[in-house]
């Protein structure tokens, strides 16, 4: 499926998502050319689940990160071949040259699928339309394999745009057409929507982007708390003001702990918190780097899994404000009481530390936890990682000596 | 009901009720009839209302009565209507379940909602005192700027204000500034006392919309039918009443001294343009620097390894040790819009210290307050701390 613009292109229409048709199978079958139109699953591993699959295997429902067993019942005739880790990697790396021959601006997404920013590469090779097609051809060319490329404004509507047209397409979004194309999709269509927040929406008789971008954003809040409403929102209004930058690849930071017995007691989740938000911190100031949206993810004992996301006013990487943003969040889920099971803090929206600066409000003394924070990753880096500690962190009760101490009189 | 008004005074009341109107999707189907405008022409003269259960505003205009009644149209739809009438006349008139307006050859027939069902509006509590309405917007204009929009801390997105005898004084702050205005009044008694915390945007949508000619503007604070705290105001025939916010607002006072040991005095519409400018190039809360030397004032933003980098210096009346202190620009330039005059003072914590006024609160006001005279507006703004 191929619809294209007019030989000029749209003008602002600069982003590209370039994604590789059924990767891993195409590299697969690269080797066994005798294979090719049958249904053929890439899978197994240690939980048994499917990483890539033909588009013949896909007709009968086959979709990657299936368990293989439910795979097999849906396709019997499919024939599964284990992953060649090393050539996909390989492959990988030659298309991201060729990706990378067009402009800087290229952010990996993973290894087989990236987005150009194409603004810049106009003179040197033409509207982001004719880059589109010189680069799937150039793929073609080089490797044999077919790749779908979706142009568009943004980077999330690229991306869409992308899936929409696959396998072997090219689809354009000009600026002035992106509510049009976005609003008649379902809402799972966005980035972000999984399978809970689709529920959730729909519990509100949201069940496409444009009853997105049509409902009050304090409703949306109730249903899904304040980043991601914010998030959303923005997204089905096609606002998405991220920037295609080849740094940011590392999109977020996080540490989870799955804990040896159930617990419910706040107090105790509170300081796995604590414990959690130090160790996101301080791999942020190892990196230089700070996050602007502190997450948390709390798995019950039944398995059910909440998160919860805000977004700060100003990118932190100081462990206290970490902690009582995840505090915070933890307190208003309402889940006090329930049997936990795991316990994740997770900051994203990555920014170069110190950067900005530290705006002080009327009713704060100039912080002194960043200071902390700072002799804290000293001492760790001396003595190792926590000589230094907060103090509700240590042990409640002082471990069993291990021989009777000699009583001085 | 049947009723003749000037196609533009009822353009214009239905257009000002309207904005109270909640929005369609946010209202529960209980609440169905709020998204009605009512139209009441119980007489003397017709009056508009919209009322979302925190805010009710009421519109009065002259208009020849020739059956008393009251009917519920719906609110968005008569709006867009009398904003596309032709310039003529309108009749308007309830026919069955219909509500029928006529106006030149065009005519409209709305399906009217049940107006029994309709709560009773809160009355305009008993009046407090009088204030000049331009004088009054101009105020709210300048303290409201500085409220939260947080929701989360809906104590900071009212306005605080209070009555001492003939000086009403507004205060707003979202924690990361604080603005504060004095101005006289006429209250109804000279020891007339009061604080209402107003939620800020309800209270400046009402101030700009009383603002205009020479408007009369009546403060009337009180409570409800209901036992409830309101605050209400009323000039040229309109009339809103709102909920005030719960809550304590901060305390405000000890964090404005009555005098600042260092002060820098610089034009404003220069300094102004010269912060949007450098501003461009410091993205959202990045902060401009600025460096205050000996009659200099130099405003920097974006950094060297950044993408971008601004600088620009200006001259200043200032003697002090060399001061650098960061602001974020979005609410400098809000001081700087809200300030009225020619100069803005900076006013820091230490003369001699420039670590410790780099960290503190400055004030900012506009020049022209006599000697040992407390500035009528002052925008109090805490600094960026830089890192490192």
């Amino acid at each position: 499926m191929t619809s294209e613009a007019g030989p000029m292109g749209p003008m602002g229409s600069d982003i590209l998502h370039v994604d590789m048709d059924a990767f891993f199978a195409a590299v697969t079958l690269l080797g066994r050319p005798e294979l090719r139109g049958q249904p053929v699953i890439i899978g197994g591993g240690p939980r048994g689940v499917v990483l890539s699959a033909t588009y013949e295997a896909r007709a009968y429902g086959v979709h990657s990160a299936m368990p293989l067993a439910r795979a097999r019942r849906l396709c019997p005739s499919a024939l599964v071949l284990p992953p060649e880790r090393d050539r996909y990697q390989e492959v990988s790396r030659r298309v991201m040259a060729v990706l990378r021959d067009v402009t800087p601006l290229v952010a990996p997404l993973s290894v087989d699928e990236a987005f150009l920013d194409v603004s810049g590469a106009r003179r040197l090779f033409g509207t982001p339309v004719e880059i589109a097609r010189m680069i799937r051809a150039r793929v073609l060319a080089d490797e044999g394999l077919t790749c779908s490329v979706g142009v568009a404004p943004t980077m999330f509507v690229a991306k869409i745009a992308s899936t929409r047209c696959k396998p072997d397409g090219l689809l354009v979004v000009p600026p002035g057409d992106v509510l049009a194309f976005l609003h008649p999709l379902p809402t799972s269509a966005l980035w972000g929507v999984g399978r809970a927040t689709e529920a959730a929406l729909d519990r509100l008789g949201l069940r496409t982007i444009g009853d997105i971008a049509d409902c009050p954003l304090l409703t949306l809040r109730h249903a899904l708390g304040d980043a991601a409403a914010q998030h959303l929102h923005a997204l089905a209004h096609g606002r998405d003001e991220r920037a295609v930058d080849p740094d940011t690849t590392e999109v977020s930071v996080s540490a989870e702990h799955t804990l040896s017995v159930d617990v419910a007691e706040a107090d105790q989740l509170a300081r796995e918190l604590l414990r959690l938000s130090g160790q996101v911190a301080r791999r942020l100031r190892a990196r230089g780097r700070a996050t602007r949206t502190v997450g948390i993810k709390i798995r019950f004992a039944d398995f059910t899994t909440v998160t919860r996301a805000r977004t700060l006013r100003e990118p932190t990487d100081v462990s206290q404000e970490i902690y009582r943003t995840a505090l915070a969040l933890f307190r208003e889920a309402g889940i006090a009481g329930r049997a936990v099971r795991l316990v994740g803090v997770r900051a994203a929206n990555l920014t170069e530390a110190g950067a900005t600066g530290h705006q002080l409000a009327i009713d704060e003394r100039p912080a002194a936890w960043s200071q902390l924070d700072r002799a804290t990753d000293a001492a760790g880096h001396r003595f190792g990682a926590g000589a230094v500690a907060p103090a509700s962190l240590l042990p409640r009760q002082p471990p069993p000596p291990r021989a009777p101490k000699p009583h001085n009189p | 009901m049947r009723f003749r008004v000037e196609r533009d005074e009822f353009t214009e009341a239905v257009a000002w009720t309207a904005r109270s109107l909640p929005s369609r999707t946010a209202t529960a189907a209980q609440q169905q009839v709020l998204t009605g405008l009512l139209l009441d022409a119980s007489g003397p003269g017709l009056v508009v209302a919209a009322f979302d259960y925190e805010v009710a505003a009421q519109a009065k205009l002259e208009a020849t009565i020739s059956e008393e009644g009251r009917a519920l149209a719906p609110g968005k739809m008569l709006a867009e209507i009398t904003k596309q009438l032709p310039a003529a006349p309108v009749e308007v008139w309830t026919e069955g379940n219909g509500l029928v307006i006529a106006c030149g050859n065009a005519r409209f027939t709305l399906r009217t909602m049940p107006v029994e069902e309709y709560p009773a509006l809160p009355p305009l509590p008993p009046i407090t005192g009088y204030i000049e309405g331009g004088a009054f917007g101009a105020a709210v204009s300048q303290v409201a700027v500085a409220a939260g929009r947080d929701d989360t801390l809906p104590v900071l997105t009212g306005v605080r204000l209070e009555i001492e005898g003939d000086v009403l004084t507004l205060a707003a702050t979202d924690r990361y500034r604080l603005a504060v205005r004095t101005l006289k009044w006429r209250p109804e008694s000279p020891d007339a006392a009061g604080v209402a915390l107003i939620p800020a945007r309800t209270l400046l949508d009402t101030a700009r919309s009383l603002s205009g000619g020479s408007v009369e503007v009546a403060i009337a604070l009180g409570t409800g039918p209901s036992g409830e705290a309101l605050a209400g105001f009323a000039g040229n025939g309109r009339q809103t009443t709102t909920r005030l916010v719960d809550g304590q607002f901060p305390p405000y006072r000890k964090l404005l001294p009555d005098s600042c040991p260092l002060i820098a005095a610089v034009e404003k519409a220069p300094l102004l343009e010269a912060v949007k400018r450098v501003a461009l190039v410091a993205p959202k809360t990045a902060p401009v620097k600025l460096a205050f030397t000996e009659d200099h004032l130099e405003l920097e933003a974006g950094s060297n390894g950044g993408e971008a980098q601004a600088s620009e210096t200006l001259p200043s009346t200032y003697s002090g040790p060399d001061l650098a202190v960061a602001f974020n620009p979005a609410y400098l330039q809000d001081a700087l819009n809200a300030i009225d005059s020619d100069q803005v003072e900076f006013g820091f914590a230490s003369a001699d210290d420039a670590e410790v006024a780099a960290k503190k609160p400055a004030i900012l006001t506009g020049k022209g307050a006599g000697e040992g005279e407390a500035p009528d507006y002052r925008y109090l703004l805490m600094p960026i701390q830089l890192n490192g």
